[in-house]
């Protein structure tokens, strides 16, 4: 498991960080795309936006933006359908040999 | 650069069929063989075998069940447009004097390991691919106000296009209404707006200039070739009612080919959801931005079948490794004047537009008669 995965699994979203550069590395790898550097491993922000969602069933489905770059998909919990660039928070995140993130709107 | 021509091809059916992957390879390759009778296994000096199957050591086990002892000879897997893309290996190989003759095959099993990217981890736990065509069907909604009447009309048109394809793995027509009443997967894909995975192979010769003579009266030049690949990562598509690298990728095609989109007679593109064919056909520089479901409107209700004659993926189904070799096989047909009912009259100049990954790498050839 990496170690992405490892913090994912404790309920904590983060990134790879390049420490020479400062890239953010997304998809996370151990190594900067830029340029090779060693990436630290850093909590990515809670707050985020839509950037666009459609519905299975009951649930939505999303694609949210961290920190105006890292992009993940999740479900949003919510009672009304949200527009673009609404604001949501990750409120749960987890690893089970798949990685799973829940959102919520703010 | 050696100038390199399509000389003949093979197929199977298309079905759900429970066979292995070189079972499925040899079939296309006998099937290309008996349709032409001037080739020797002992004229070919490249095998490349195109699937996301995990058989290893391929394309020397469809060399030996064929008879074949090449030259060069290996796998290429790039998910869904492996085929597009073993295709340009050959190409290359031909093109620069390395080889003369190349057999290019590919194909797939029904319960292929490449439908899903585990590495994307940018996709959360929606990896499967409804959940990319969803995002893209929304934003074309949104930005373009693409109707789901609109998406049903691309898989209705393509189901009837199939119906002419002997080897394509529907035989029946849908009724807009049907494919709009199909099973909501989600809010914006319904099932009959997707391609089906099944198990089907085909085949493909290129030959060089000099080599062409002996096999065929009809060659077909692959005159233009351009392929993107932006990422791996799905959300990387930083615009999601539109496919950057087919558009990367066709504008190097185009430049190859010294063609304009107006010149494309008859083209196969890669419709692995209603939305895609609609994106495809604006990105491709058919129709202008925003009216992609104007067009496949238009061919639906005039019956042109200019845009995936075979059926497409819709129609025609999508064992991955198979389907842009197969998209090649039509664009040949086409092009040969050997499309039978699916003929295109005058078609002199076809383009294949295959994709991978939620469009995170394209490629585009185009030939010409």
């Amino acid at each position: 498991m990496t170690k992405f995965e490892d913090r994912l699994k404790e309920g904590e979203f983060v990134c790879s960080e390049c420490q020479k550069c400062k890239k953010l590395v997304w998809p996370p790898n151990d190594y900067c795309s830029r340029c090779f550097g060693k990436v630290k491993w850093r909590p990515v922000s809670r707050t985020g936006k839509i950037i666009e969602f459609s519905k299975k069933d009951d649930t939505v489905f999303c694609i949210a933006e961290f920190e105006n770059e890292i992009r993940v998909m999740g479900s949003l919990e919510c009672t009304i359908m949200p527009v673009i660039d609404q604001e949501l928070r990750l409120v749960k995140c987890s690893y089970n040999g798949n990685e799973e993130f829940v959102f919520q709107l703010k | 650069m050696r100038k390199v021509a399509l000389t003949g091809s093979g197929l199977t059916k298309f079905t759900k069929e429970d066979i292995s992957i070189d079972s499925l390879m040899l079939l296309a390759v006998k099937s290309l063989f008996e349709s032409m009778p001037n080739l020797s296994q002992k004229d070919i000096d490249v095998v490349l075998t195109s699937t996301n199957d995990n058989t290893k050591y391929l394309s020397s086990i469809v060399s030996e069940i064929s008879g074949i002892a090449p030259k060069i000879s290996h796998s290429v897997e790039s998910l869904c447009n492996s085929g597009a893309n073993s295709a340009i290996s050959a190409f290359s190989y031909i093109a620069s004097g390395l080889a003369d003759i190349a057999l290019v095959v590919g194909a797939e099993r029904f319960d292929s390991p490449g439908l899903v990217l585990e590495w994307d981890k940018s996709r959360g736990q929606y990896k499967h691919p409804i959940y990319w065509s969803s995002m893209f069907t929304k934003s074309h909604i949104r930005k373009y106000g693409t109707s789901k009447e609109d998406l049903a009309i691309v898989s209705a048109k393509n189901h009837k296009n199939a119906l002419d394809n002997p080897y394509a793995y529907f035989e029946k027509t849908y009724s807009v209404d049907e494919i709009m009443n199909s099973k909501n997967l989600t809010d914006d894909v319904r099932l009959l707006d997707c391609s089906l995975p099944c198990s089907g192979s085909a085949a493909i010769l290129l030959a060089s200039e000099e080599a062409v003579k002996k096999l065929t009266d009809t060659p077909v030049w692959i005159t233009g070739i351009g392929q993107k690949t932006l990422s791996a990562g799905f959300t990387k598509n930083a615009e999601l009612a539109s496919m950057e690298s087919t558009i990367d990728a066709a504008s190097m095609a185009y430049k190859m080919a010294k063609k304009e989109p107006s010149h494309i007679d008859v083209a196969e593109v890669h419709d692995a959801f209603s939305i895609c064919e609609i994106i495809e056909v604006e990105d491709l520089g058919f129709i202008k931005k925003g009216k992609g479901n104007e067009f496949v409107r238009t061919l639906y209700e005039t019956q042109d079948r200019r845009i995936n004659p075979r059926g497409g993926l819709i129609g025609a189904g999508h064992p991955l490794g198979a389907t842009g070799i197969a998209q090649i096989v039509e664009i040949g047909q086409q092009l040969q004047g050997k499309a039978g009912k699916r003929q295109m009259s005058q078609a002199e100049v076809g383009l294949v537009q295959n994709m991978s990954a939620a469009a995170t790498s394209s490629s585009v050839l185009i030939l010409q008669s």
